[in-house]
């Protein structure tokens, strides 16, 4: 019964709304909304239940003080933080528990957790993002080789790409005549970008649309089970 | 023979010295390079331009900070478009952070523009969970969807929100996204099935997908990729900011990268052909 009930009331919700989407008239369009309004309530949940589980996992790693445990620490500490300024001082746009004073305020500019996510974690999130442009250079020198046909197809598109993007691409071919437009960098790019990458999106898109199809169906009719847990 | 080996193996170290260089020192002086406007740029600029003013919109906020140095730039430019043309603007956001970024650049642009009033012409929704689901629960019943904005105030107590039941009354949907949720969903929803016109701003990584959705169908109108995007959108407002001087940083930065490409495929080649003739 543990597997049955889940499993019954997937395929009676995943029917109904493939059903409402054909016919959106009462009762199945109601019911759809409902179920939407649900969906929106349980993910509400779910934040919570994953911060929970941050807490869970964490706290494990530290007690078995796994490998590179103290990370563990930062990363609680540093939640904890967020969560006690969000509380205790709310945000810009929501009161806290405890009024933050007119001159704190004006002195910081920021209630506590603003002030913290704007001075600290903004440029955290950026310098991890903007690391990559250091490993994609040292990616691109070695993997960009003429090794074969495709490769250097690859390693051309890449290049024209790389140039025609940017303002550069426009300062290079920009003396080029209109009559020879299609030599322009930028054009050159644009071209690649149109035709030949939007051809081969749409084939993984259309791909990984029946691919979704084919995975909803296996799970609507229980033959995909793992999201049950368990064997 | 052997700088061409050399031309192999390069220290990963000095790749990422040059890199630095490269992108720091253009930041700090400009170099001012030519900058073009693209089709699907230009095509946002012109959807939003066509908008009668008092028309809203609805600009969904799909970002946090690590992308915010390609899109917060192109969420400034569409607001100083939408606040120059009397456009108001609903906003939402699908990713938590995304109402941070929001407030940010709400708190930049309505320096300039003492006349903007909160409530009236812009209102920040804040952050629902639920991606899809969301945006097609706020298509069939906004008021249950956002009950209140990011503050907690009910959004009856706002003029802007009058009469906003389902995306009707909304001139065109914009999505400022770095991933899912995001603007692949809006396209699915707000255009596909509710026949609304969508715009997007996205990362450079992630235009090439999206611009599969820029076609005859106009399933996307337009769509501003990466920094090069928010920079020809900047042009295209007449407001040059972070977007265009950091596109002199991203040029150098890929001629860098592009120079190095060819210095490893001579040496590639001259080390191919000395083993040939070895052989």
């Amino acid at each position: 019964m543990r597997r049955q009930i889940p499993l019954l009331i997937t395929f009676f919700v995943g029917t109904l709304i493939i059903v409402s989407e054909f016919i959106p008239h009462k009762p199945f369009g109601n019911l759809s909304t409902s179920l939407e309004g649900w969906f929106l309530i349980i993910s509400g949940f779910a934040i919570i239940l994953g911060q929970l589980n941050l807490f869970k996992v964490n706290i494990v790693k530290i007690s078995r003080k796994a490998p590179n445990w103290p990370y563990y620490v930062i990363a609680l500490v540093s939640f904890s933080v967020m969560v006690i300024c969000g509380i205790l001082w709310g945000t810009q746009q929501q009161p806290g528990l405890i009024p933050y004073s007119d001159k704190m305020l004006n002195f910081f500019g920021y209630k506590p957790f603003d002030y913290i996510f704007k001075y600290i974690f903004e440029n955290l999130s950026a310098t991890m993002f903007s690391l990559l442009a250091f490993f994609m250079a040292s990616a691109s020198y070695r993997a960009f080789r003429a090794r074969s046909p495709e490769s250097t197809l690859l390693l051309v598109a890449a290049v024209l790409v790389m140039l025609g993007r940017t303002t550069i691409g426009s300062t290079l071919t920009g003396w080029i005549p209109d009559s020879l437009g299609f030599l322009h960098l930028p054009n050159i790019a644009s071209f690649i970008m149109k035709y030949p990458n939007t051809a081969g999106q749409r084939a993984i898109l259309i791909c990984a649309g029946l691919g979704v199809i084919g995975s909803s169906l296996r799970i609507i009719l229980g033959i995909e089970r793992t999201y049950l847990g368990g064997k | 023979m052997k700088i061409f080996e050399r031309f192999l193996h390069i220290d990963r170290r000095i790749i990422f010295v040059l890199i630095f260089i490269g992108v720091a020192l253009p930041l700090i002086w400009t170099l001012g390079f030519n900058l073009e406007v693209t089709e699907n740029v230009q095509s946002v600029y012109d959807l939003l331009e066509g908008l009668e003013p008092g028309t809203r919109i609805l600009i969904s906020f799909d970002y946090g900070p690590s992308t915010k140095p390609e899109i917060q730039p192109m969420a400034i430019a569409l607001m100083e478009q939408a606040f120059t043309n009397r456009i108001r603007i609903i906003a939402i956001a699908l990713w938590p952070m995304g109402v941070q970024m929001c407030n940010e650049a709400f708190e930049k642009v309505s320096a300039e523009y003492p006349n903007i009033e909160y409530g009236i012409d812009f209102i920040n929704l804040g952050y629902k969970a639920g991606g899809m689901v969301t945006m097609n629960h706020m298509a069939k019943d906004f008021r249950r969807t956002f009950p209140a904005d990011a503050g907690g105030n009910p959004i009856d107590e706002f003029p802007i929100m009058k009469g906003i039941k389902n995306f009707d009354k909304l001139g065109c949907v914009i999505s400022l996204s770095a991933g899912d949720p995001g603007l692949k969903f809006w396209v699915m929803i707000a255009h596909d099935t509710f026949g609304k016109p969508v715009v997007g701003g996205t990362t450079a990584v992630q235009a090439p997908i999206m611009l599969s959705y820029v076609n005859d169908q106009q399933q996307l109108v337009g769509l501003l990729g990466g920094l090069k995007g928010a920079a020809e959108y900047e042009l295209l407002v007449n407001k040059p900011g972070f977007a265009t001087k950091g596109m002199d940083a991203q040029s150098v930065a890929h001629l860098i990268i592009i120079i190095f490409i060819l210095i490893g495929n001579i040496g590639y080649f001259a080390t191919r052909k000395k083993d040939t003739l070895k052989a």
